[in-house]
């Protein structure tokens, strides 16, 4: 049982509404999006394309100007990790996680023990001084887990960062980030398109509908964890979610 | 439940580890540098060898008359005696010391003015066509105003060595500023980059295959700009290799001057292929953008 100091709020998004003007059209890509996240807690934000899922988290890690509504993080550090590696090819996977570090003003000699903590987390020990296009996609990806996990976030939104890799690897990184989230205690707010990694991983499932995004039915995620995707209850749940995003997806057939 | 969590654990590891093996990139190891060196000079020494051929049978034809246009057979031989004179070596130490100082000096002006019209929207939209314009203006066409300015001596000499190559350079750099892609200038923000830091560790790093490509074409800018510079600014008692072409052709030795070509046209090679294109190559390997493995 959690208690009220646990549960709270990690971060607060009320009415947020965002409009793309492109010449003469206007793209209304959110609208009166409202939602919090619970500190420590796990959310999967789910919808099809055109939902504003990636300009939602670009608000909230502040890339973008906000212009309507309000989203409160309670001063936390708020760290993004984006669907690709986007690591920097000039520099090692150690120097990589050493800069998100060094902007942070951490003096030199600390930097280096967490490098190696970090690699540790990832089981990415001696592959420090590889160079980004030596690893697969997976392992990019890890590197940029633990560059996110070098700014000391309280609260990381990942944008599907693992919507371009292969199955397997996909699953083995479900169960990796799951025990990273579960040792860490962060709070995590998770895009994705795919509806059974959202209820894989979530506590709870925010649906999102499309053009414009608006937040139109939320499902918790009563299953005990560690969860396989091919878990019956997963799949069970998972249906039901799908049947409830096509009925959203049909909406803009007429 | 805490011996499954751990069993869990150990699998996941191994199954991770196993997913690595499996993907990632194996680095064999490359040739030897003895075999990598023979395999880029033997097509250059292939390639120098048909040219001397052609040129030998120019001469063969009597197109034009041995004193004015020599072979091979007897520039070489030139070559190699001035190359064992004091005075060769005097001309070539002048000259490579005004390529430097024009060229250090054109890396300064051009990466500070690169800098400002890359990170600065007005700047850009006042001086970037211009840069452009000076980077396109034959720098012969500086020396009338350089003489007036600086009268025959070394500043005129520099000062369109300068103008020749600051152009290209700061051309270079914002042209590799321009082509960073935005996911890479979003995660330094993401990461908390700002001014400086944000230029140092990432834009500048990001933008260098750009500004090698403009300091290698800048290169090339000043070094024709300084022989035209020596050729126009004969400066009294001072050789240098423009000064030796010029003396070559006043008294018609044709051998000297096609000798004296050799080495400016060897100079320029030496300094592409030693300095730019090796780091041209560095920089392109360590960011993986040579394929490595593939069938050549």
């Amino acid at each position: 049982m959690k208690t009220m100091t646990e549960l709270a709020v990690a971060i607060d998004v009320r009415n947020v509404s965002q409009t793309y003007h492109d010449g003469r059209s206007a793209l209304k890509a959110l609208d009166g999006v409202s939602l919090s996240v619970a500190e420590g807690e796990f959310v999967c934000l789910l919808g099809a394309s055109g939902c504003g899922k990636t300009t939602l988290l670009n608000l909230i890690v502040g890339l973008y100007h906000l212009k309507s509504g309000t989203i409160d993080v309670g001063g936390r550090r708020v760290a993004l990790m984006f669907q690709e590696p986007a690591l920097f090819p000039w520099l090692t996977v150690e120097r990589n996680i050493d800069l998100a570090m060094r902007f942070r003003g951490i003096a030199k000699d600390h930097r280096a023990e967490r490098i190696a903590e970090l690699l540790t987390l990832v089981h990415l020990e001696g592959f420090g001084d590889r160079r980004p296009h030596e690893l697969s996609g997976g392992m990019r990806q890890r590197v940029a887990l633990a560059r996110a996990l070098a700014q000391e976030a309280d609260v990381l939104l990942m944008d599907e960062p693992f919507g371009a890799l292969d199955a397997m690897t996909r699953d083995v990184l479900h169960d990796e980030f799951e025990r990273i989230w579960r040792t860490t205690g962060l709070t995590v707010l998770f895009v994705t398109h795919n509806v059974r990694e959202a209820v894989r991983l979530g506590d709870r499932v925010l649906l999102l509908s499309s053009r414009p995004g608006r937040v139109v039915a939320e499902f918790p995620v009563d299953i005990e964890r560690p969860r396989r995707i091919d878990d019956a209850s997963v799949s069970v749940l998972a249906g039901e979610i799908t049947d409830r995003l096509r009925e959203e997806v049909r909406r803009h057939g007429h | 439940m805490a011996i499954e969590n751990d069993v869990l654990e150990t699998q996941l590891e191994e199954e991770l580890a196993g997913l690595d093996a499996l993907d990632a990139l194996r680095t064999e190891a490359g040739p030897g540098l003895a075999s990598r060196a023979w395999s880029a000079l033997w097509p250059k020494v292939l390639a120098l060898f048909g040219v001397f051929a052609v040129w030998q049978i120019v001469v063969w034809s009597h197109w034009k008359p041995e004193y004015a246009l020599p072979g091979p057979t007897s520039v070489l031989p030139e070559l190699g005696r001035q190359l064992k004179t004091v005075a060769f070596w005097h001309a070539v130490a002048t000259t490579m010391r005004r390529a430097l100082v024009g060229f250090g000096l054109a890396v300064a002006i051009g990466t500070l003015l690169g800098i400002g019209v890359s990170r600065s929207s007005i700047l850009k939209r006042g001086f970037g066509s211009f840069l452009t314009g000076l980077q396109s203006m034959p720098s012969i066409t500086w020396f009338p105003l350089a003489i007036l300015l600086f009268k025959l001596s070394e500043g005129a000499i520099l000062f369109v060595v300068v103008l020749g190559a600051a152009p290209s350079i700061a051309n270079g750099l914002v042209s590799g500023v321009d082509h960073i892609p935005p996911l890479l200038l979003r995660a330094g923000k993401m990461l908390g980059a700002r001014g400086v830091d944000s230029l140092r560790h990432v834009v500048l790093p990001a933008a260098l295959p750009g500004y090698v490509a403009g300091l290698k074409q800048g290169w090339a800018f000043s070094w024709r700009s300084l022989l035209a510079g020596e050729l126009l600014v004969d400066i009294a008692a001072r050789s240098s290799i423009g000064a030796a072409l010029n003396q070559a052709r006043e008294l018609n030795d044709a051998t000297k001057l096609l000798a004296m070509m050799i080495v400016v046209f060897g100079i320029g090679v030496l300094i592409d292929g030693l300095v730019f294109s090796a780091v041209e190559t560095r920089i392109r390997r360590r960011r993986g953008l040579i394929e490595t493995g593939a069938a050549a």
